[in-house]
């Protein structure tokens, strides 16, 4: 470690600097065992989803026949069917989109609060930041899986279907991915607005604001491009966390409603029918560990990547 | 130090106001509690008319906030009688009686906080204890073959969602034994009815909850635990403490662990208030009848009042365990002054 320069804030001849310093960051992530070791797993689940939705169409996940239910894994169903008669290993493929799409879309939320909160608070101070802060704190002191039961129960059922990439979604798919979002950014808030109080009396700084840079200037072309590493790993973690409160809510049953499937619903039956029908929960069991699990392994790669003074050893 | 700690609390009034009020609108403005009134058939209209008086459901929103907050014994609510109003407010210790139980809200709180605590206070002794005993072990002997070995299990266990921790312990434990033919474990409630409820029963049935609650989060403390640790170990002044003399036990356990115990306590500070929470996915697998239980119950039945007493006691002790933490920091670290 003691070999490599730290990342300078300063921007002068930025694509070489750049191009090194992405060279540098790829090579750590590809000698990061651990971090290859979670992009495999990502991109067999990812793999799993979309190839699997070639095989068959999502009526077919959706298509109950009760006189096939609580089917044990066969070689028409390989992962058995549940107390409906729909075929899991086809529930799994398409509720897996769904659960991806939610932690991803989700942590987007997640971002785009957390670090408009953190720059605005961060960078101008003053009443704005008291008012955030004190929002943020009043955020932090709602247990965050209450809350999130609570909020959806009450909106869940409310929002009508929805057609979006020619797919009919179950409304309370995009009410989850909002409020898993409403409710992960303060963490990020925080990183980020004391990532902006130290940069904001950089130098570098100092420099561009007498050269006559405005507001906007210095925060999305200085600031901005500097805390992108910090946001880049909790956003990475904060997917695999996403995903996990999804699968709590609808495992509890107030999350996703029918018909669309995701990995929390189809364990929702799980367990009254838990010693008669394992097969319900293993599945989607294993393919939300496989995910956390790459993703957790993923983010540590590329903490270790991004930030050079991080040490392994610590 | 008086001061600080008033000025934290009076602090803290505005916060806790903020919150009540926006988990109060949110809730009174979207759902319906007489929906599940009528049991199995849609309320009739008229029983909707009166029930919707009865609870102060057709005030509006910050009318009911406000006697929820401060009671409205100070309103005259019928006007023929001139009959006041009976509710005396969060504020003066009453959290209002439960929709759907007609039991004072407090009473029923206070039915489930120790279960709860007996369940997440072991659960969080083990996790401290192990995790402890583990993160110390990995740093010291660092690189070591076990502390490869663990990190390795913990980064996968870290990774693993409760319920199939729960899943997978109740098959290898319940189960399994079980179908073997050897005593199992009891996979729900908090004991046998048929015995009653006595200490073994109660242990018996908090073995495979405790371990689901424990097992994850060891996983994430023991790294932690690790981390500090190794960081403090290599500072100046521990290899002050070796070149003396000292002895490796007391240079460990007396030196070392006293600063690195300063983030473990922002740690335990962030779970303890949610400690009383219970915890929601194990005990509602585990059918422990806990805080978790009870609120994923009333949310079921839209019992507003409970599901606001619940969520305003872990936010006062959120920010009482915040108040205790930051206090805890100037004994444990004489630099930290608050004034």
């Amino acid at each position: 470690m003691a070999t490599l320069t730290t990342h300078k804030p300063v921007r002068l001849m930025e694509s070489d600097n750049q191009r090194k310093n992405s060279n540098r960051a790829l090579r750590r992530f590809l000698r990061h065992r651990g971090a290859v070791f979670g992009a495999v797993l990502l991109v067999f689940v990812i793999g799993y989803v979309i190839l699997g939705s070639l095989l068959f169409s999502e009526s077919y996940a959706n298509f109950n026949d009760t006189s096939r239910r609580l089917q044990p894994p066969s070689t028409e169903h390989p992962m058995g069917t549940d107390n409906i008669g729909r075929d899991i290993f086809a529930r799994t493929v398409y509720g897996g989109q769904i659960s991806l799409m939610i932690g991803f879309l989700a942590v987007t939320v997640a971002v785009l609060i957390g670090t408009t909160v953190g720059v605005v608070t961060g960078y101008f101070g003053g009443w704005i930041d008291v008012i955030l802060m004190r929002l943020t704190e009043a955020m932090l002191s709602i247990p965050t899986l209450l809350f999130l039961l609570m909020i959806a129960n009450i909106f869940g059922g409310k929002v009508p279907q929805i057609a979006l990439f020619g797919r009919v979604f179950s409304g309370s798919v995009v009410v989850i991915i909002v409020i898993i979002g409403l409710t992960s950014w303060m963490g990020l808030s925080r990183i980020v607005r004391s990532l902006v109080l130290s940069l904001k009396e950089a130098e570098f700084i100092t420099a561009a604001r007498a050269l006559g840079a405005s507001d906007l200037r210095l925060i999305f072309k200085h600031i901005l491009p500097n805390i992108v590493a910090p946001v880049v790993v909790s956003a990475t973690l904060g997917v695999g966390g996403a995903i996990l409160s999804e699968s709590y809510i609808s495992f509890l049953g107030v999350g996703v409603g029918a018909p669309t499937a995701t990995w929390g619903n189809i364990l929702e039956g799980s367990r009254q029918f838990f010693e008669q029908a394992p097969w319900l929960w293993v599945a989607p069991g294993i393919l939300i560990l496989m995910t956390v699990m790459g993703i957790n392994f993923l983010g540590d790669g590329l903490r270790d990547a991004l930030d050079p003074r991080s040490d392994k050893s610590a | 130090m008086a001061r600080y700690v008033i000025r934290r609390l009076l602090q803290a009034i505005p916060l806790l106001l903020i919150v009540s009020f926006v988990l109060f609108a949110l809730m009174q403005a979207t759902g319906d509690p007489l929906a599940t009134m009528g049991g199995r058939q849609p309320t009739r209209a008229a029983d909707r008319e009166r029930l919707a008086r009865q609870l102060g459901l057709d005030q509006p929103i910050h009318v009911q906030y406000v006697y929820w907050l401060i009671g409205n014994d100070w309103v005259v609510v019928d006007a023929e009688t001139g009959r006041t109003g009976t509710r005396r407010g969060i504020l003066r210790g009453d959290f209002g009686v439960s929709y759907a139980t007609r039991q004072p809200v407090l009473e029923m709180i206070g039915g489930r906080v120790p279960d709860t605590l007996l369940l997440t206070l072991t659960a969080e002794v083990l996790i401290l204890t192990v995790s402890l005993g583990i993160g110390i072990f990995s740093a010291v002997r660092k690189y070591s073959f076990f502390d490869q070995a663990f990190t390795s299990i913990s980064f996968v266990l870290y990774s693993v969602p409760v319920f199939i921790m729960a899943y997978t312990l109740i098959y290898a434990f319940s189960i399994g034994l079980r179908r073997a033919g050897l005593p199992y474990f009891p996979t729900s409630g908090i004991f046998d009815p048929a015995i009653g409820r006595t200490f073994e029963q109660v242990v018996w049935h908090m073995v495979l909850p405790v371990l689901t609650l424990s097992l994850i989060s060891i996983a994430a403390y023991s790294r932690y635990i690790r981390s500090t640790m190794l960081e403090v170990i290599s500072s100046d002044y521990i290899r002050t403490a070796r070149s003396k003399g000292i002895t490796e036990r007391r240079t460990l356990f007396v030196h070392a662990f006293k600063n690195a115990s300063l983030p473990l306590i922002t740690l335990i500070g962030l779970d303890l208030p949610f400690l009383l929470g219970g915890a929601v996915v194990t005990e509602t697998i585990f059918a422990w009848p806990g805080m978790g239980y009870l609120f994923i119950n009333s949310l079921q039945r839209s019992d507003y009042p409970v599901l606001m007493g619940i969520l305003m006691l872990i936010a006062v002790g959120v920010v009482i365990s915040q108040l205790i933490v930051d206090l805890l920091y100037t004994v444990l670290d004489p630099r930290i002054r608050y004034s």
